[in-house]
């Protein structure tokens, strides 16, 4: 990993420090430069953590109207909207529902993808072009060209209002992403370990899941963990499709705290406390892998 | 049976074999490849279904006059058949060139381009400064890191109503600008404000993931370039330029292309930030859809569904125009 950067995009706009007299040794910045590094990343890092931090300030003060006076909530912090919303509200209902969505729309992505993300890393067969094209294009399908047949369809089958409903749609972007990733998983394991597993009388499949699979369970964990936190976050379908408060994912639940009517924004920051806490561990978990699954499925293709 | 296993294209190129007819062909390639059309069956079936069927029967309604009033329901055990007649391309052509075309289509086509636009330039110029500023040797940099990407592990469906509470009238945001005597603009009420608003939000939301997809492509940059050019006596502006950027386009290529793509379908940030049924002006092409399919009665389900696939026709060409230019510029190895 490279130390010996360039000290000019030290405060990106300004150029920071140009080099004094002695020459300076690769790494090495001047004072100021230092400086105006720490003062451009905190700066940066206020404004990241600021609306969240913000969230979490509000979610103490007892009155739904207190984010009209921040100031009063420093002498009266209480964990009241926290109680409220774990006894009177339906999060534990939204919190099932959207373990039910999400952990469903894992295994399905996963299972169905990987045999697929394994044939179009390793085999060149006729229609392999198109495949990766259509996966590739699925990602990429907005969701208001699917939501109105779907609405259709679901309605047709009485599936409206049902967990399934939203485990298929989740589906659509799952299981071609997920395939996708793999391929890029697959496409890191040597050829040679196939070789072998051949030349010792596997078949293709047994190859698969005998050498290969056990060796991507890195690759399968990524394309699950990214899958789960891509569920839980939908809004459009959640929204849409679901319709009884029981049933609720978070991202339903979460809006019906803010109606034209009323806002109780107390409660509302409350649960939303609730919610990003787990789901941001959980992704700091895994944020190293996602990005390099995000970004090497698409380069090596 | 043949093992195709390895990398190449099969076969060698060369040998002139009589070509078989239309049947023997497929009968041999079925042969050869069964096992990789065995695999991929799971994916191409649920496609089909899950993907293929409703793309079909969508592009159908596109076709008829179906809204909330005229579809199939149930209401109670009542069980209304579906009275929607076949309209052609009634509905494209009104869209496209109707009298409302402008206000209804085109107004929202350029708010989208300049969305897009806007939110991949601001995304990029700032995941790159400051994947710079990670990439250098500094103390507290984990620090930094796992502060600067909360913007992404948090959700957004949280984030953005904490947005809403800074944004509102008395909120936050606009009690610092009264402190500093700043005009207090109407950020949800107010069009202009209320576009400035959507792209600063989902900028702060899109940041962080070009920051770390650019801080590993920064890492994977071989030092010894720069040193080769420190000796041969380039300066940090030209290193910069010739070094880190060139270093740096597979990777951009790729997030830029995911960029556009998220930001065109990003959906949750404007509908949840001015609820379902407000800002009529700013809504992108996805929420204004999806705001004529869903948020109005009688649901618009035909023109919403011809909204669906005139913006999967625009992501379609975007996406193979952009591919054609990478490979010709030999950026991607697909």
């Amino acid at each position: 990993m490279s130390t010996t950067t360039l000290e000019k995009q030290a405060g990106a706009p300004a150029p920071a420090v140009k080099p004094a007299g002695r020459a300076r040794q690769p790494g090495e910045r001047g004072p100021l430069g230092t400086v105006l590094l720490h003062a451009g990343l905190m700066a940066a890092s206020m404004i990241a953590v600021a609306p969240v931090a913000w969230l979490v300030y509000l979610s103490l003060g007892p009155d739904k109207n207190d984010y009209l006076h921040p100031g009063a909530i420093a002498g009266k912090m209480s964990f009241a909207n926290y109680g409220y919303v774990l006894r009177h509200t339906e999060f534990f209902s939204w919190f099932k529902s959207t373990m039910i969505v999400a952990l469903g729309t894992t295994v399905v992505g996963v299972l169905l993808a990987a045999t697929t993300g394994y044939a179009v890393s390793r085999m060149r067969f006729p229609g392999h072009k198109q495949l990766m094209w259509i996966l590739l294009l699925t990602q990429a399908f907005p969701i208001a060209v699917l939501i109105v047949p779907m609405y259709q369809i679901f309605s047709d089958l009485g599936l409206i209002d049902s967990y399934w409903a939203l485990i298929l749609v989740n589906c659509t972007t799952a299981v071609p992403y997920s395939a996708w990733l793999l391929k890029g998983y697959f496409d890191t394991i040597p050829i040679e370990i196939d070789e072998a597993g051949r030349v010792d009388g596997l078949t293709p499949f047994g190859t698969f899941f005998r050498l290969i699979l056990p060796l991507a369970r890195p690759g399968l964990a990524v394309a699950a963990f990214y899958n789960f936190i891509t569920a839980v976050a939908e809004v459009a379908f959640a929204t849409t499709f679901m319709l009884d408060d029981s049933k609720y994912t978070f991202s339903v639940g979460l809006q019906t705290f803010v109606s034209e009517h009323d806002a109780e924004w107390n409660y509302m920051a409350a649960t939303a406390v609730l919610i990003a806490i787990p789901v941001s561990l959980f992704f700091y978990l895994v944020q190293k892998n996602l990005v390099t699954g995000l970004t090497s499925g698409g380069t090596k293709g | 049976m043949t093992v195709a296993i390895d990398r190449a294209t099969g076969k060698s190129r060369g040998d002139r074999v009589p070509r078989p007819g239309l049947g023997q062909r497929m009968k041999n390639s079925l042969q050869k490849y069964w096992y990789a059309y065995a695999m991929i069956a799971p994916v191409v079936i649920v496609l089909a279904v899950l993907v293929g069927y409703p793309l079909v029967r969508g592009f159908y309604i596109t076709l008829t006059d179906a809204n909330s009033l005229n579809s199939a329901r149930t209401i109670g055990v009542n069980h209304i058949a579906a009275t929607y007649k076949f309209v052609g391309l009634d509905n494209y052509k009104n869209i496209l060139f109707g009298p409302l075309s402008y206000d209804r289509f085109w107004s929202h086509v350029i708010w989208t381009i300049v969305w897009t636009v806007a939110c991949v330039t601001l995304h990029y110029t700032f995941g790159l400064g400051l994947a710079l500023m990670l990439n250098q040797k500094l103390r507290g940099r984990t620090v930094y890191r796992v502060l600067l990407v909360l913007p992404w592990a948090v959700p957004t469906f949280v984030t953005v109503f904490s947005w809403r509470i800074m944004l509102a009238d008395s909120g936050a945001i606009n009690q610092i600008l009264h402190a500093l005597h700043l005009p207090q603009p109407q950020w949800l009420e107010d069009t202009f404000w209320q576009r400035f608003a959507a792209i600063m939000v989902n900028t702060w939301c899109g940041v962080p993931f070009m920051m770390l997809s650019l801080l590993g492509g920064l890492q994977s940059i071989d030092t010894t370039l720069y040193e080769a050019a420190k000796m041969d006596g380039a300066n940090s502006w030209q290193r910069f330029r010739h070094v880190t950027l060139p270093g740096l386009r597979s990777v951009s290529s790729t997030v830029v292309l995911l960029g556009v793509i998220w930001t065109f379908n990003q959906f949750a940030i404007i509908f949840l930030l001015f609820g379902p049924t407000s800002a009529p002006d700013a809504q992108i092409l996805v929420t204004w859809a999806y705001y004529l399919g869903f948020g109005q009665q009688p649901r618009d389900f035909a023109q919403s569904a011809a909204y669906g696939v005139l913006l999967l026709s625009i992501v379609t060409v975007f996406t193979s125009f952009y591919f054609r230019w990478l490979k010709r510029n030999d950026q991607l190895a697909v």
